[in-house]
């Protein structure tokens, strides 16, 4: 068994108000999967979860002093890992539970600062969960909705029901700017498939496979039967529509031609220094010049863990594919840097 | 103290390990203290294991959950547990209840005052229970990290983000905030009252000089501060976090301001808790890879207590008199050594 999956995986859960945090938390909660969870809270307003081991938190923010300011962790997080740790093998996983208005970074830089809570515990995903009715209206008047989106590595579209298939399809076109590389689901009442949202890896350098933008849509469910007397409106949605989001943005960057070690490093370290306020995330996966291992990274505003992750494979293309996710992100300069680095 | 005899050249190091006591707790310990002539095992769930010196284990329910916090003042311990509840522990092994939060939220931080007053706190509020007196609380601005009483009067320190408060519960308004950024985890005065000293969430100490509040940083760990132990007289903090026991000087009315701590008894391993000897200049000092050594601190020579190749040390006590060393690791091994 490697190290991480003896760590207890950690499933943070976020989305605006009134989106159905807390239904797909009773969900998971309430399925007969054999495992038991503690399940973190926002003290404030948490009502009907029915579960053994659940603790209310106050969501305090503070600042490292490490001279990064967007480091910032949640102390109240810190002491509730520790003081759960004193009832280790009492639970299989941690979910976290954040208020609508929270934003995500923080939660997921716990994980990676704090020494204690990294020794005992992985952060497993982000999931967000978005109401489709009211997201898009969110989007524009609602920064934390837009964060809470940008930072998901699944998204659970709920509420599908009350829209018009035309209206999801813009709805998602709306995510899909600002992020196109979360798993996104379509529910009603959160009716998704417990392995979609738990035990996901995605912080794990390991299950990097792949970095696709998830418009594949092989795992959705038909929604056109459910058919409801308030929709009259029209289906202007064929295809998909395309929007930009002026704040948030992804970028995504590639080249068969292998990278420069020596010149990538330091040249991504530094971006992430300087420029780590706006990126939100950040995964890659790369070859470099005269290395058979590919390189595998992943980061979190200006935080960055990478490895060797395994040899190329016979036939596999080597290609180098980064993605950055964040807020009025530095196109120009971030693909030159990225094109400096290419081997001539 | 005659047993102190550590070996002429540094090569060597005399072991004591063929002379403890081996305790086999059977369950996690988080630390260790001495009520009268027993030693008190706090487990990491409900339960306190007493130890007499015969090596005879008997085990107390004392929370229905994870046990958080605790403090001792060698008569009793006071705990609080993450069923939300304050409770007492005499060395005859009777247990009190003393307060359960209303909300059953975890009590975070305890301390104990030598007169018998004690404080607890849950989220952002400290309460102080002293004597008859009605119950008093303060709500600071973020969730409170740790608590201590100052060694004169019925004044708290309360550790909390950006800084500690000191609050004389008695006296309404009383509240004074130290400020210095950050979050700050554990508090402590120095023995003479001169000094407040705070353990951070970063791997550092922070420091006040009470009279001036100038601020004293203690900085340079690789790893953080859990364990902190003044020294006999209260002259040096000894602190863990570092592969050497850090002993920071206090003896001077500057404290270790512009000063050098003394790096002591170095290993392989990260120092995990520190007690210092109640009467003699020495300590013990458990590490991270199960080693336990007893360190002169004038010269710093060593004396192997038990050897690696365990989980960490949760805990240390010694007794009052300075005879008797306990000490369990995290797992529930433990040990008592008569000197």
């Amino acid at each position: 068994m490697s190290e991480a999956s003896q760590k207890i995986p950690v499933t943070v859960l976020t989305g605006y108000l009134g989106a159905g945090k807390t239904t797909l938390l009773n969900r998971i909660l309430s399925e007969n999967h054999g495992k038991k969870y503690a399940v973190i809270v926002n003290e404030f307003g948490e009502i009907g979860i029915d579960n053994d081991l659940i603790i209310g938190a106050d969501e305090e923010v503070f600042e490292m002093n490490n001279g990064c300011i967007c480091c910032t962790v949640r102390g109240d997080l810190v002491r509730i890992m520790d003081g759960l740790m004193k009832r280790k093998g009492k639970f299989d996983a941690i979910i976290v539970e954040t208020t609508g208005l929270a934003d995500p970074a923080p939660v997921a830089q716990t994980f990676f600062v704090d020494e204690d809570v990294q020794k005992n515990a992985r952060l497993d995903a982000v999931v967000t969960v978005a109401d489709a009715k009211w997201l898009s209206d969110r989007l524009k008047d609602a920064p934390e909705a837009k964060n809470q989106i940008a930072f998901a590595d699944v998204i659970v579209l709920n509420k599908t029901d009350l829209v018009t298939k035309g209206e999801l399809a813009e709805v998602e076109a709306r995510i899909r700017a600002i992020n196109p590389y979360a798993k996104l689901h379509r529910t009603e009442r959160c009716s998704v498939a417990l392995a979609d949202v738990l035990d996901r890896g995605a912080f794990d350098l390991d299950r990097i496979l792949d970095i696709e933008p998830d418009f594949l849509e092989v795992d959705d469910h038909d929604h056109d039967h459910h058919h409801h007397g308030h929709d009259h409106h029209h289906d202007h949605g064929h295809g998909l529509k395309h929007y930009h989001d002026e704040d948030m943005q992804s970028l995504s960057l590639k080249t068969d031609k292998p990278l420069d070690p020596n010149v990538f490093m330091p040249w991504l370290q530094n971006l992430v220094q300087v420029e780590g306020g706006k990126i939100l995330r950040s995964k890659g996966i790369l070859a470099f010049h005269d290395d058979d291992d590919r390189y595998v990274f992943q980061g979190v505003h200006m935080m960055l863990e990478g490895d060797h992750q395994r040899k190329w494979k016979d036939g596999e293309p080597r290609q180098s594919r980064l993605v950055f996710i964040g807020r009025e992100l530095p196109e120009e300069l971030i693909r030159s840097g990225f094109e400096s680095c290419i081997v001539s | 103290m005659k047993e102190f005899t550590p070996a002429p050249d540094s090569a060597s190091i005399v072991s004591v390990t063929d002379r403890v006591k081996p305790v086999a707790l059977g369950m996690g310990v988080t630390s260790v203290h001495f009520l009268g002539p027993r030693a008190a095992f706090v487990g990491s769930e409900e339960n306190v294991a007493f130890v007499d010196a015969k090596g005879e284990i008997s085990s107390v329910a004392v929370h229905s959950g994870g046990i958080l916090s605790t403090a001792s003042d060698g008569k009793r311990l006071v705990m609080g547990g993450d069923d939300g509840k304050v409770v007492a522990l005499d060395a005859k092994g009777e247990v009190t209840l003393l307060a359960t939060d209303p909300k059953r939220r975890w009590i975070d931080a305890v301390a104990l005052h030598p007169d018998g007053a004690y404080a607890w706190s849950a989220g952002k509020t400290a309460t102080v229970k002293s004597g008859k007196a009605e119950e008093k609380s303060l709500e600071v601005p973020s969730t409170v990290g740790g608590l201590a009483f100052a060694p004169k009067g019925l004044r708290l320190a309360i550790a909390h983000y950006n800084g500690a408060t000191l609050w004389f519960p008695n006296m309404e308004g009383s509240a004074e905030f130290l400020p210095w950024a950050g979050s700050h985890l554990g508090v402590t005065f120095s023995p003479d009252n001169k000094f407040l000293v705070t353990t951070m969430h970063e791997a550092a100490l922070h420091g006040w000089r009470l009279a001036d509040n100038r601020h004293m940083r203690m900085t340079g760990y690789p790893g953080r501060v859990r364990s902190i132990a003044w020294t006999a007289g209260g002259k040096g903090l000894a602190t863990s976090g570092a592969d050497t026991v850090i002993l920071w000087p206090f003896a001077s009315k500057d404290g270790p301001m512009g000063k050098e701590p003394a790096m002591l008894a170095p290993l392989q391993a990260r120092v995990a808790v520190v007690a210092c000897h109640p009467k003699n200049d020495i300590f013990a000092a458990g590490y991270s890879d199960g080693t336990v050594l007893m360190v002169r601190m004038e010269d710093g020579a060593e004396i192997l207590v038990r050897r690696n190749g365990t989980p960490p040390v949760a805990g240390l006590a010694w007794n009052a008199k300075g005879t008797l060393l306990a000490f369990a690791d995290e797992n529930g091994d433990g040990g008592l050594l008569e000197l």
